[in-house]
């Protein structure tokens, strides 16, 4: 009998919200936008975390400039803060090396690292989720309790298709979803908004393509002060019961 | 000693098997620790002692049986198996991080025979509650 799924519940009791960043396809921009909206809530006052649960290809640490910072052991491992966030990843620990994990792998070290880790309390988890709707997904529906999801896409039809998937799995499973923002956004080549309401899930806002992001990757305050992060407080903001829910 | 939460974990379970199977009282428990996770086994079992007598009666003179269980291995490439101990390229420092997420194996670690990282942990990767006896 494996006991861990067990405990998780108790080790998010302090956890007001947990937000999964998700989105059709790979590439999309899941991360970015999982670690500037941490960023984001922490100059909003919040007090947040932030676990990076995409296994095989953790890069929230880069984004974020995680340098030097190691979680410590006290009746299990208790995050770092990085600029004020608790941060979490499976880096920690396979050290930027690759990670050759088949899916029963990546689902076990999920249930493993939230079984072990200790978030204390929180207003924001922020979950940083790999790509599809394969065992992690599956797994954050299973057992993180209240769990929302924030979901990324584009405006090509290819991820649009998987992204209305996800919404109606969300649905039949009767997760909460806190809705849709399209990302790298061009003017000549956006989602009708009609596409992402008609599944019953709210159309947040566009991110516009910016070029200059790359740069301010691993710098904070940099990233803060991009077009991006711009366009992304202005859509929390303007969906004011994304953080005062 | 992140022990303390793994035994967490465990007390939790026995609780809640105890609560669907009636029973008012847990008089053993037999727990596997995987040799991959490197569990102490001092450490746990005193935590899972701390545990068990804040939960009050249902544990009391409860018998806590810890058992090792070897780590055994089987490549999907080569079809070779072989035990956690016998894994002596596996640096310390990488056996910490194994102690934490034993999944990393597949990072650190590589079959004998064929080199390959594709492998399977048959049996022996942590904790897991072999039965609960109680009344």
């Amino acid at each position: 009998m494996d006991p861990r799924g067990n405990i998780i519940k108790k080790r998010l009791e302090g956890v007001k919200r947990v937000i999964a960043v998700s989105g059709g396809k790979g590439g999309i921009g899941k991360s970015v936008v999982a670690a500037v909206l941490s960023l984001i809530l922490k100059e909003k006052g919040k007090k947040v975390g932030i676990f990076d649960v995409d296994f095989c290809g953790p890069c929230a640490h880069m984004i974020l400039g995680v340098r030097e910072a190691y979680p410590q052991e006290e009746k299990g491992i208790v995050p770092p803060e990085v600029e004020g966030i608790k941060f979490m990843s499976i880096n920690y620990y396979s050290k930027d090396n690759p990670a050759p994990f088949r899916e029963k792998d990546t689902s076990s070290a999920f249930v493993e690292m939230f079984a072990i880790t200790q978030w204390g309390s929180l207003d924001f988890l922020i979950l940083d989720m790999p790509p599809g709707t394969k065992d992690v997904i599956l797994d954050t529906i299973r057992f993180i309790p209240r769990v929302e999801f924030l979901i990324l896409t584009s405006a090509s039809q290819i991820v649009l298709k998987t992204v209305k998937k996800t919404i109606r799995l969300l649905k039949e499973e009767s997760v909460s979803c806190v809705g849709v923002i399209e990302n790298m956004s061009r003017p000549d080549f956006e989602v009708k908004e009609s596409e992402i309401t008609e599944e019953g899930v709210k159309f947040l806002g566009r991110i516009k393509f910016d070029g200059s992001l790359e740069e301010a990757l691993g710098n904070p305050s940099k990233l803060l002060k991009t077009k991006f992060a711009l366009s992304l407080n202005k859509i929390i903001i303007k969906n004011t019961d994304f953080i005062s829910r | 000693m992140h022990e303390w939460a793994l035994a967490e974990s465990v007390v939790e379970t026995v609780l809640k098997v105890s609560k669907k199977e009636n029973l008012n009282r847990v008089s053993e428990i037999k727990v596997k620790l995987g040799v991959l996770q490197q569990i102490e086994e001092d450490i746990f079992r005193s935590a899972l002692k701390d545990i068990t007598a804040s939960c009050g009666a249902v544990f009391e003179g409860v018998n806590i049986k810890l058992d090792k269980e070897e780590a055994v291995f089987k490549c999907r490439r080569c079809g070779y198996v072989w035990k956690f101990t016998d894994s002596l390229d596996v640096k310390e420092e990488n056996q910490e991080d194994i102690h934490f997420v034993p999944e990393v194996v597949h990072v650190y670690m590589r079959c004998p025979s064929c080199k390959s990282f594709d492998f399977e942990v048959v049996r022996g990767r942590g904790v897991s509650i072999d039965y609960v006896e109680g009344e």
